[in-house]
């Protein structure tokens, strides 16, 4: 059928787009460094953004649900406080692993119960989240760290299958096929789409929009439990400042994936290539020695002009038509 | 002068400003020193730079937008003219004040051009220049720190000056947030504003223009953030990364305990500063009682669910009531 | 003076009018005259260019040919300020007012009155506001939040607002659809006072109640067309409705003979808090039963209440005898009731998704293999419905936004009839609709009956009740006060009834 062609070459536009830039990069990188190529090394580089990744996944629902949660990174903050402390009455790796993800899905579920119970806007609570959940990790740790962890934990974050793939990034890619059947083969994530984009006609049409979104962001928590432990064990520390950032990269990592940030529409493939091309960007970056901070404002101007070039384009085409006459 | 039209229910104001009574005499019962010249003196000041921010803030919010790169705004600012106290010990304050406002406003120029003329949200627009301008910071300043030696007298000496007993910042500040004040209630200007967040559509119909107001309220704020980065530098005399950190909730936090509404259109500067009252309070008053300064970011947040939580029952209590009561008193109008 | 005869210099004219966008002609050359001192109607099915010719007028679109004459004078409006400057001033449908603010602000919003360059002059404008308010016969005192007013209190705010503007032409476009039949007279009166100040009105309703009762002439447009005008004197409804619709429209309440059956719903001492108290009814198979009362009667919220969107605190519910607990609309649909409110284009389709996962939505789990969608079945079921009610679209896949509005309304109708519900409610569902689609809803309501369904039909149009349904429930304040039975329909009872009038009521 003829529109249904011409969609599906609309859809794979964006999708493209990030393919082209991801190739570019890592062309870029390879000129750039002799030790991009290598397998080992590439393998590596998913630990830097395994653990965000995971946390992009979960945000990417609450984005096109027309939410949006900025306490990720502290939540990540307050989970591994948990664990460390726990762990400093020695606690074993599974059952910090399982702490750390029921204390994000709690806080996750804090964060749901405010924005559906007390009817406040998702930025605004999770602006106080935000400051409430580090604050915690700060009163817990001061300016401390928790350093004792179990012998074995390391292994979670800084493991490997075959000795070459992390288990972070295993753990991560088996995610990311279970959150693109949810959101785009499931009734879930097909109601999900509909209140993104119309809360009111959803609700009308039998979807019950808050209960939706207290358990998408009890997920999104989860997420950060769960990305908590794997940042943790590959550090080997907790830090009150830890992740710090967090929020926005996700956010970044979403919106660069072709998600509006109004809610309603997008791909999971289109995060999953964001978040290629991000850790790709951010790897060749480091390569050629490019301290961190810096990379957060790449990724600042990355996000700007993910959501600005469609607009640009689209002005510039229209500007040219108006030229041409109508 | 004349009156403006209505305040953001005058009720809700005079509470707050009881609320903020009583908690500082509940401190001063618990802590007398609180009370002492020295801890009135950091509490005014402190007050006068949240509260100028606080105000700026109030801006975009109005609109139903937000503005989460101020707080970065003032650490460049701040960087940048410590840098150039440090390189010209003896250039006139003048001088640095005109740099600080200029950079704030280029700074604020850039946020206006995509959220005013390329309609990005702003939450993405100001997260993203959040990141870009503190990483500028580092950028600018290669991780060095400038210390209270490296400064030129001029620059430090204006803000901390006196005038009647209190500091420069705090007349810098009140005559601010007067003419923010005036700006909002009775300029027309400022009263578009309210109309825009109110009713965007309806605003666009009696021919205020969205695009220009969206561009003159980030420049505003641009402007703002640049003298009070100056500002803050001068008043800690330090200029390093974390410039400001946490100021980004802390103005939102004061706006939404002064009853201004996130989705826009309500708002008052008394209420605002009313809530920066509030929280300048609390954030002296922990020290005083032996609570360690870590405490802080969690108070901060706590304070500021309570407060949106709060707000939000109120709001729905305005149920609608059809039946009427017994005693046949009407709960609406009357036409 | 004849205050029908014309006078030769309209205060406003329009003059072969056209207007695209992009291929599509709203307007193909219209004329309109708007004389001062007299009331034209104008009427004209929804897509007729009614609403063009209003923004032209207002200054908002630009035409592409043809003139606009002001007092005799060619003028053209580059903004909505220019049209305000030449005396032309429209309230409108839906009250583009800002809720926060206060009446006096409302008023001046564009235009506020200054003392010196910079400075507002509040107290001028709070006395100005309260002139013309007490002109309009209202006490609404000009410091009041908008947001505390009634919609018939705004709408006088927003005549208020136009007058101020010292304006010579008034526009009012559907001035009564939210309106009750009290609010109404009182809208005609101030419609008197303007024309006796020498205004020109233009009045777009509609409700040929309107027409008949305030118009001293009409102005009839069709397909974007210019189709004739005159005096209202001169001709009848049926007349109007030929030129507007350009044939004979039968019957507008074609209400099929149908045996009712037993009862399906029984609702019995119904009780909320604040919003209705003891409501008890039944609704049999087949039946069409109206919900007739004043805006603000409580009968969106009872609706509401019984889809399981609001509050219930004592009472019975029982569909086919077995009890309901309305805990939320998905709840509700899945026993069988569906409810299609009153705000359309907000709460009925998904305006950027497909026909076809528009018209499953509701249906998915049904359709689903326990979470996972069902592609095929979706398929059969949006093929299906559309067919049924001839949706007219390039494929399934298309977006609702794109198309008609007929065809949305189809689009949403569809989506209901999918989950093969027992009763229907229908909120408002002629409410702004034209001629020619309200009598497609009630044919359309016709075969919902005959098909078995039950429909509760909440409307604020005594005609349409009285024509389409089988018993007229009557609320007033949140109580039901009276219940009849079609052969005791009569008007002044029922419009008594809803106005409280204890005569009308029963106990």
């Amino acid at each position: 059928m003829n529109r249904t062609v011409s969609r599906w070459a609309f859809l794979k536009r964006w999708e493209t787009i990030l393919v082209l830039i991801l190739l570019a990069i890592c062309f870029v990188n390879s000129l750039a460094s002799p030790y991009f190529l290598n397998p080992h090394n590439l393998f590596d580089s998913t630990q830097s953004f395994s653990e965000k990744a995971m946390i992009v996944l979960s945000m990417t629902l609450v984005i096109i649900g027309r939410d949006i949660d900025l306490s990720v990174a502290s939540n990540v903050a307050l989970c591994s406080t948990a664990m460390g402390w726990l762990a400093l009455h020695g606690l074993p790796t599974s059952a910090l692993l399982l702490a750390s993800i029921l204390v994000g899905t709690a806080a996750g579920m804090f964060n749901g119960l405010v924005i559906t119970r007390f009817r406040v806007p998702a930025i605004v609570v999770t602006i106080g989240t935000l400051s409430l959940f580090r604050g915690i990790a700060y009163i817990v740790l001061g300016d401390q760290a928790f350093t004792r962890y179990p012998a074995n934990f390391s292994e979670l974050g800084q493991g490997y299958l075959f000795n070459l793939i992390p288990y972070e990034f295993l753990v991560f890619m088996g995610l990311a096929a279970a959150f693109y059947v949810l959101l785009h083969r499931t009734v879930i994530g097909r109601n999900l789409f509909a209140y993104g984009n119309n809360p009111d006609a959803a609700l009308y049409s039998g979807i019950q929009v808050n209960r939706y979104r207290f358990w998408f962001f009890t997920l999104n928590g989860a997420m950060c439990g769960l990305a908590a432990a794997f940042l943790t064990s590959r550090i080997g520390a907790t830090r009150p400042n830890m992740a710090q950032g967090w929020d926005m990269e996700a956010i970044a990592m979403v919106v660069l994936g072709g998600v509006s940030i109004m809610g309603g529409s997008g791909t999971l493939l289109g995060v999953l290539l964001s978040v290629f091309v991000m850790g790709m960007l951010t790897f060749g970056l480091g390569l050629i020695n490019i301290p961190g901070i810096m990379m957060t404002v790449v990724v600042g101007f990355l996000l700007i002009g993910a959501i600005a070039t469609p607009i640009v384009a689209r002005k510039l085409s229209d500007w040219r038509r108006e030229r041409a006459g109508a | 002068m004349s009156k403006s039209p209505l305040k953001t229910g005058p009720n809700r104001d005079v509470i707050l400003g009881l609320i903020v009574a009583a908690l500082l005499v509940l401190i001063a019962i618990r802590a007398p020193v609180f009370m002492s010249s020295g801890s009135l003196d950091t509490l005014v000041t402190d007050g006068a730079l949240l509260g100028m921010m606080a105000v700026a803030q109030m801006l975009p919010i109005l609109t139903g937008g937000i503005d989460l790169s101020m707080p970065a705004n003032m650490a460049f600012t701040g960087m940048a003219t410590a840098l150039l106290s440090k390189a010209h010990p003896a250039m006139p304050v003048l001088a640095t004040v005109a740099i600080a406002l200029a950079i704030g406003l280029v700074l604020g120029a850039f946020n206006g051009c995509f959220i005013a003329y390329l309609g990005i949200p702003p939450i993405v627009v100001t997260l993203g220049t959040m990141s870009i301008y503190r990483g500028a910071v580092f950028m600018l300043s290669r991780g060095a720190w400038v210390n209270a030696q490296d400064f030129g007298k001029p620059y430090l000496a204006f803000p901390m000056g006196r005038l009647l007993g209190l500091t420069h910042i705090f007349w810098i500040a009140a005559l601010l947030i007067a003419a923010a004040y005036v700006f909002l209630n009775h300029m027309q200007k400022g009263r578009e504003l309210y109309a825009l967040g109110g009713n965007p559509p309806a605003a666009k119909y009696v021919g205020i223009n969205n695009t220009h107001n969206k561009m003159l309220i980030y420049l505003l704020t641009g402007l703002a953030s640049g003298l009070c980065g100056y500002l803050w530098v001068a008043r800690y005399a330090i200029a390093y990364t974390e410039i400001a950190l946490g100021f980004e909730l802390q103005t939102v936090a004061a706006c939404v305990i002064g009853g201004v509404s996130i989705a826009g259109g309500r708002g008052s500067v008394p209420g605002t500063l009313l809530g920066a009252a509030f929280l300048v309070i609390i954030f002296n008053a922990l020290p005083i009682i032996n609570v360690s300064p870590f405490w802080q970011m969690a108070i901060s947040g706590t304070v500021v669910l309570a407060a949106v939580i709060i707000n939000s029952r109120g709001e729905r209590s305005q149920g609608k009531v059809i039946l009427e009561p017994e005693r046949g008193t009407s709960a609406k109008v009357a036409s | 003076m004849d205050p029908i005869a014309p006078v030769p210099v309209p205060a406003l004219s329009l003059q072969g009018i056209k207007k695209h966008f992009g291929g599509i002609h709203a307007l193909t050359g219209v004329d309109l005259h708007l004389y001062p001192g007299q009331v034209m109607g104008l009427l004209g099915e929804n897509g007729a260019g009614k609403s063009t010719a209003v923004k032209i007028m207002t200054g908002i679109y630009h035409p592409d040919g043809g003139q606009l004459l002001v007092a005799g004078q060619p003028a053209e409006f580059r903004t909505t300020q220019d049209a305000w400057r030449h005396g032309i001033t429209a309230v409108h449908q839906e009250t583009v007012m800002f809720d926060e603010l206060s009446v006096a602000e409302n008023i001046f919003s564009g235009h506020f009155l200054r003392r010196g360059r910079f400075l507002l002059d509040w107290p001028r404008m709070r006395a100005r506001a309260a002139e013309l308010m007490a002109n309009l016969e209202s006490d609404i005192r000009p410091e009041t939040p908008l947001k505390l007013l009634s919609v018939a209190q705004k709408h006088i705010v927003e005549i208020a607002r136009a007058l101020s503007h010292d304006s010579s032409v008034v526009i009012m476009d559907e001035p009564t659809a939210a309106l009750s039949a009290h609010e109404i007279e009182d809208l005609y009166a101030i419609v008197r006072h303007l024309k006796s100040l020498g205004k020109a009105i233009l009045f777009i309703s509609h409700k040929f109640d309107d027409i008949f009762a305030i118009c001293d002439r009409y102005t009839v447009f069709r397909d974007g067309g210019y189709v004739g005008e005159g005096r209202i004197a001169d001709v009848t409804q049926d007349d109007l409705v030929r030129m507007m619709v350009g044939r004979s429209v039968s019957t507008m309440f074609p209400k099929p003979e149908v045996e009712l059956g037993e009862p399906v719903l029984e609702v019995t001492g119904l009780c909320n808090p604040t919003e209705f108290e003891a409501i008890s009814f039944t609704l049999r198979k087949r039946e069409v039963l109206g919900f007739y009362g004043l805006v603000g009667a409580g009968r969106t919220e009872l609706m509401e209440a019984l889809f399981g969107l609001g509050q219930i605190t004592r009472g019975d519910i029982r569909l086919n005898g077995r009890a309901l607990e309305p805990e939320s609309p998905r709840s509700v649909i899945e026993a069988g009731i569906v409810y299609v409110p009153e705000d359309r284009q907000r709460t009925g389709a998904i305006l950027p998704m497909s026909i076809q996962h528009n018209i499953t939505l509701p249906s998915l789990r049904k359709l689903a293999h326990g979470l996972f969608l069902n592609d095929r079945a979706e398929v059969a079921m949006s093929d299906s419905i559309s067919q049924r009610l001839s949706v007219k679209c390039s494929d399934r896949e298309q977006k609702v936004g794109e198309l008609s509005g007929g065809n949305q309304q189809k689009v949403v109708i569809g989506k209901w009839l999918a989950t093969q519900p027992e009763i229907v409610i229908l909120d408002e569902p002629t409410k702004g609709i034209d001629i020619g689609s309200k009598a497609a809803v009630h044919s359309f309501i016709g075969e919902l009956v005959t098909l078995g369904l039950s429909v509760v039909m909440v409307s604020s149009e005594l005609p349409e009740l009285m024509g389409m349904a089988d018993r007229i429930v009557v609320m007033h304040k949140g109580r039901i006060v009276r219940i009849l039975d079609r052969p005791a329909f009569d008007a002044e009872t029922i419009v008594g009834a809803a106005s409280g009038l204890a005569a009308a009521c029963t106990a």
